[in-house]
C-alpha cells in the first residue's frame, strides 16, 4: 500500500460530494497509467477483503477454512467544483473482482472498460458484468502502440452493441485519457435524459 | 506491491485494532464519503484514531484514510464508526451512493445537473 504524506494534496474544505467512475481492464493494460494522467494527486492504492462462509456446504460447522477474497485497487482524484470530488478506480476484471463490486463501487456514475486489442477476451468477462449489474460504460482501446485494426474490428471482436461508444486512447497522454472521461459522461447524460419510451 | 502488504500482515493486528469487531458500518459509510475531524486527538486514544483525526483536517474520503492507513476498508470503517459514535468526526455521504432502493436501470442513472458538473469539471482540466 502507497503512504504518500509527502506528497499530500488536501482537499478543499467545501468538499462535500464524492463521485465515482471505475475504469476496468486486464493486467497491464494501462488503468492505472490513465488514472495518473488526469489525476491531482499521484495514484493510491489500498485493497478491500471478503469473507465468504462455506457458501453451498451442508454443514457450515464442519467448514474449517473461510475462503478470503482479497482485491486490491488503485486510483485518483479529480477536484471538479468547490463540493464536488471525483474519484476514479482502476479495478482489476478479473473473476473474485465481481464479488465486490456492490460493497465498493455501488453508485458509480458508469465505467469505461479499458481494452488491449491483443487481449481481447480479458474485456469480455467485463462488458458482461457490467451488462449484468446494468452499470453504463464506454469502451477505451488503449494503444501503447499503434493499433492493428479499425475499430468496427475491435467492436465485432466484443460484440459491442451500436450504443456503446468506442474509442481510441493513449492512456499515458493528459488530452486523450481526458477525451474518454468526457466521452463517457457525454454517453452518461443522453441515457439520464433520454425518453422514458426510447429506454423500454 | 499491494498483495504482499495484505499477505504479510499479520491477522491478529487488524483484529485488535478494531477490538475483534468486524464491518459493522457496512452500509452507512461509502467508499468516498468524506470524513471531516470534529475535534483535535488526545493521548489516550488509540493510534489509529489519533491518525485519522490527523488527516482528516481537511476532508478526506474513506478510501484515501484506508490506504494511508495501510488497512483494509473494512477495517477502516469500524475504525470510523467509533469516531463517528463518539461525535469526534462529521461524515459527507454521497449524494450518488444513496440506499439500494430499486434495482431498476433508470434509478442508476445519474443525476443531469450533477453529469454537467462533471463535464465542466472535466473540460477544465
Amino acid at each position: 500500500m502507497d503512504s504518500t504524506t509527502s506528497e499530500h494534496v488536501p482537499l478543499r474544505s467545501t468538499a462535500s460530494d464524492g463521485l465515482k467512475i471505475v475504469v476496468v481492464g486486464g493486467f497491464g493494460v494501462g488503468k492505472t497509467t490513465l488514472v495518473r494522467s488526469v489525476s491531482e494527486i499521484r495514484p493510491l492504492s489500498t485493497e478491500e477483503v471478503m469473507t465468504q462462509a462455506g457458501v453451498g456446504v451442508d454443514d457450515p460447522s464442519k467448514v474449517q477454512d473461510k475462503k478470503t477474497t482479497t482485491v486490491a485497487f488503485d486510483f485518483g482524484r479529480i477536484s471538479l467544483t468547490d463540493e464536488h470530488v471525483l474519484y476514479l478506480f482502476g479495478a482489476p476484471g478479473q473473476q473474485r473482482f465481481w464479488f465486490l463490486w456492490d460493497r465498493l463501487f455501488h453508485g458509480t456514475l458508469g465505467a469505461v472498460v479499458l481494452v488491449d486489442t491483443r487481449r481481447v477476451e480479458d474485456s469480455w468477462y467485463a462488458i458482461d458484468r457490467l451488462e449484468h449489474h446494468g452499470t453504463p460504460f464506454v469502451v477505451a482501446r488503449n494503444n501503447f502502440e499503434a493499433p492493428q485494426h479499425d475499430l468496427e474490428t475491435v467492436r465485432d471482436a466484443l460484440s459491442l452493441p451500436p450504443g456503446i461508444p468506442l474509442v481510441d486512447c493513449d492512456a499515458r497522454d493528459r488530452e486523450s485519457s481526458k477525451h474518454v472521461l468526457i466521452t463517457l459522461v457525454n454517453h452518461l447524460y443522453a441515457l439520464a435524459t433520454a425518453d422514458q419510451e426510447v429506454m423500454s | 506491491m499491494s498483495y504482499r502488504a495484505l499477505d504479510d500482515e499479520d491477522p491478529d493486528r487488524l483484529y485488535t485494532v478494531t477490538g475483534g469487531r468486524s464491518t459493522v458500518a457496512e452500509d452507512s459509510l461509502d467508499l468516498v464519503t468524506l470524513i471531516v475531524s470534529e475535534c483535535d486527538p488526545t493521548p489516550d486514544m488509540q493510534s489509529e484514531h489519533v491518525r485519522i483525526l490527523q488527516m482528516c483536517r481537511r476532508p478526506m474520503a474513506v478510501v484515501e484514510i484506508s490506504s494511508h492507513l495501510g488497512m483494509p476498508v473494512g477495517v477502516v470503517k469500524v475504525l470510523l464508526c467509533d469516531l463517528l459514535d463518539t461525535n469526534r468526526i462529521t461524515a459527507r455521504n454521497p449524494s450518488s451512493a444513496a440506499p439500494k432502493a430499486s434495482k431498476a436501470r433508470k434509478a442508476q442513472l445519474p443525476d443531469p445537473d450533477i453529469l454537467k458538473q462533471v463535464l465542466v469539471g472535466l473540460h477544465n482540466l
